[in-house]
């Protein structure tokens, strides 16, 4: 049986997404994402021409099985964020929208509150909405709540590459919740991508650690293996640490006395 | 939104069964080697082959409990309002079908009934009807929260399956908690103890959990009556039902009761028998299960079981419970639901508990939490 991950009305085989941005060329960015095998890649509306039809990026992943998944980075509040997922689905025919909102230009941290008003509003619009948000259970069960249809709560701050810093949120929210997880922001290594699956990440997102690598095909490659390992040993079922035992008076001894 | 209902219809008891019955003791040795229990280990952990791993589930029981509630004990008392019912439950006193005289309580009996039980300490209480809307519908509920509302910090009730609004409305009059039996999980055997009356409707029982969790209850109480039943198939569609309930209204809190079959006014021996043991490993599974989920234990049991599972994983416990309307000063000798077994007083009761190290926790709420609006 093949393990597929579906979210709203697509289904994916590849459960790594990427991003488009801090690659050295586009020409370097199409060749890593291809090597990636994603079939997910997030694009930054900011930085696309999405008037001129030969836009370098988008030209650059006209490919039959890559899904864009445009952002909303660089909107600071619900209403700007709720006009540019409008203006994307017009220009890229897509109703997909992954809602970043970060007014902090500085570690480009989500702003919950916004985020929340921005997803109710867009899924009300018809909207496949994808939010970044810290590693918070409720906040995402606030969100499954009003309609999105998944989370993708961060790992670390965005662009760090310091790993799965959130890992204890993390886990309840993949305990929690009834839409895909999918772990995105803060992962640099490989071996993090693949703790993020092990915990049961429904998928994870990568960017940075793809496109600032000194070689980002073989790196992209590194983390398909990586995304597939992990996901292959979360369905078989990790080995459990061992704890001690502790030597304690007995409680059942009653039933046979 | 789908409810538990298809959940439940895509399991099938038969296979359950089959596969709670094979379950080896290495697979029991694996699942407790493991930090987290999902919903695939609790049915081993309720498995034959777990028996022998008793001593360790109930020790591990004992130490999450423990870190989780600490050290403490939360007590509530029931009140019974009727024994007024429609229903035909083969094992319940109440049955329409015992030709004995009813009686539901009026204003003055309920405050009576009251003054004493505040005399005990109580502050959370659970009140008790049998199923008979006319005499014992909505308005007599909402009447009844809002005549003791100013006696008790905590309000909970174990009645009817109601609709989603009159929760909503009993919500608004300061109800915290609903009690909701399924009593069996079992279709055919379900149809079989509730032959007539509104309970009969299985389906509509099931939903019922949805539709508390859909008017935004604070705790919903859920679990099968032992004995109908084979206890380990049952159990486990019980905690399929919490961790389904658990996802889908997350701001809910979850309370899993044990009721074993006890001897009353009808004639149902137990199908199945679940012995002390057998019990014990359930309540510890749970435990292993869930860390948070409010267990509790109920005076249908022993002095010598109640008194040994207070430190393996149970956080509220009653005591010198009546099931009789009107048993604790207006009408001692009422028809009873089902005979208790522990009679001791309350105060016996906390001195047990007290020298187990536990505290006693009379109060967990506030009714200022609720405001009546």
């Amino acid at each position: 049986m093949k393990d597929l991950l579906t979210i709203a009305d697509k289904t994916f085989t590849s459960r790594l997404f990427t991003g488009t941005g801090k690659f050295n060329s586009s020409t370097s960015m199409r060749e890593a994402i291809l090597a990636s095998k994603s079939e997910l890649v997030t694009v930054a509306l900011k930085r696309v021409d999405l008037a001129n039809e030969n836009d370098t990026i988008l030209t650059h992943l006209k490919e039959k099985h890559l899904h864009l998944l445009p952002n909303t980075s660089g909107v600071r509040t619900a209403k700007e964020a709720v006009f540019a997922a409008q203006l994307a689905r017009e220009a890229l025919g897509t109703n997909w929208v992954k809602l970043e909102i970060h007014p902090d230009p500085r570690y480009l941290l989500p702003d919950p509150i916004e985020t929340l008003k921005a997803a109710e509003e867009l899924v009300k619009l018809g909207f496949v909405v994808m939010p970044y948000i810290h590693a918070d259970p409720v906040l995402c069960k606030r969100l499954e709540d009003i309609g999105v249809q998944c989370v993708m709560p961060l790992g670390a701050p965005i662009g760090s590459n310091k790993g799965l810093k959130t890992v204890d949120f993390l886990e309840i929210i993949i305990e929690q919740s009834n839409v895909p997880v999918i772990v995105d922001a803060g992962l640099g290594a490989p071996s993090h991508a693949a703790y993020a699956m092990e915990l049961g990440a429904d998928a994870v997102l990568v960017n940075t650690a793809i496109a600032v690598s000194q070689n980002p095909v073989v790196m992209a490659k590194a983390f398909k293996k990586a995304v597939e390992a992990g996901r292959m040993a979360y369905l078989a079922k990790l080995a459990p640490v061992r704890m001690q035992a502790e030597a304690s008076s007995p409680l059942t001894t009653f039933l046979y006395e | 939104m789908s409810n538990f209902i298809n959940t439940f219809e895509n399991q099938d008891w038969n296979i359950l069964e089959q596969e709670i019955y094979a379950c080896t003791a290495a697979q029991v040795r694996a699942v407790l080697d493991q930090d987290k229990i999902s919903l695939a280990d609790f049915k081993v952990l309720i498995s034959p082959a777990a028996r022998p791993f008793l001593e360790e589930m109930a020790q591990r029981s004992h130490s999450i409990t423990k870190k989780r509630f600490g050290n403490t004990m939360q007590m509530y008392i029931p009140l019974y309002l009727s024994n007024e019912c429609q229903n035909i439950c083969t094992y319940c006193g109440f049955s329409m079908t015992n030709k004995i005289r009813r009686k539901t309580l009026t204003d003055a009996e309920i405050l009576k009934e009251v003054a004493y039980i505040k005399t005990l300490g109580y502050d959370h209480v659970l009140l008790v009807t049998g199923e008979a809307n006319r005499s014992v519908g909505i308005s007599y509920l909402k009447n009844a929260i809002d005549l003791i509302r100013p006696y008790f910090s905590n309000i909970s009730i174990e009645v009817q399956p109601l609709e989603q609004e009159e929760y909503e409305l009993l919500k608004q009059s300061g109800l915290y908690a609903v009690l909701v039996y399924q009593e069996t999980y079992h279709k055919a055997t379900y149809k079989v103890h509730h032959p007539k009356g509104k309970k009969s409707n299985f389906d509509y029982r099931l939903d019922t959990p949805d539709r508390l969790g859909k008017a935004g209850m604070h705790k919903i109480g859920i679990g099968a009556l032992f004995g109908l039943e084979d206890w380990r198939v049952d159990s486990f569609y019980t905690a399929m039902h919490l961790k389904y309930l658990q996802k889908t209204y997350w701001k809910t809190k979850y309370a899993i009761s044990f009721p074993r079959l006890r001897p009353h006014e009808g004639t149902v021996q137990p199908k199945v028998e679940m012995n002390d043991a057998d019990l014990v490993q359930l309540i510890c599974a749970y435990r292993l299960l869930d860390a948070n989920v409010e267990l509790s234990m109920s005076t249908r049991e022993s002095e010598i079981f109640r008194d040994h599972i207070i430190p393996l994983g149970i956080t509220s416990i009653s005591a010198e419970s009546k099931t009789n309307p009107g048993g604790y000063v207006v009408a001692r000798e009422s028809l009873e639901q089902f005979e208790i077994s522990d009679q001791r007083s309350t105060a016996d009761i906390k001195e047990v508990i007290q020298l187990q190290g536990y505290e006693v926790l009379w109060k967990d709420w506030d009714k200022n939490y609720t405001p009546a609006f």
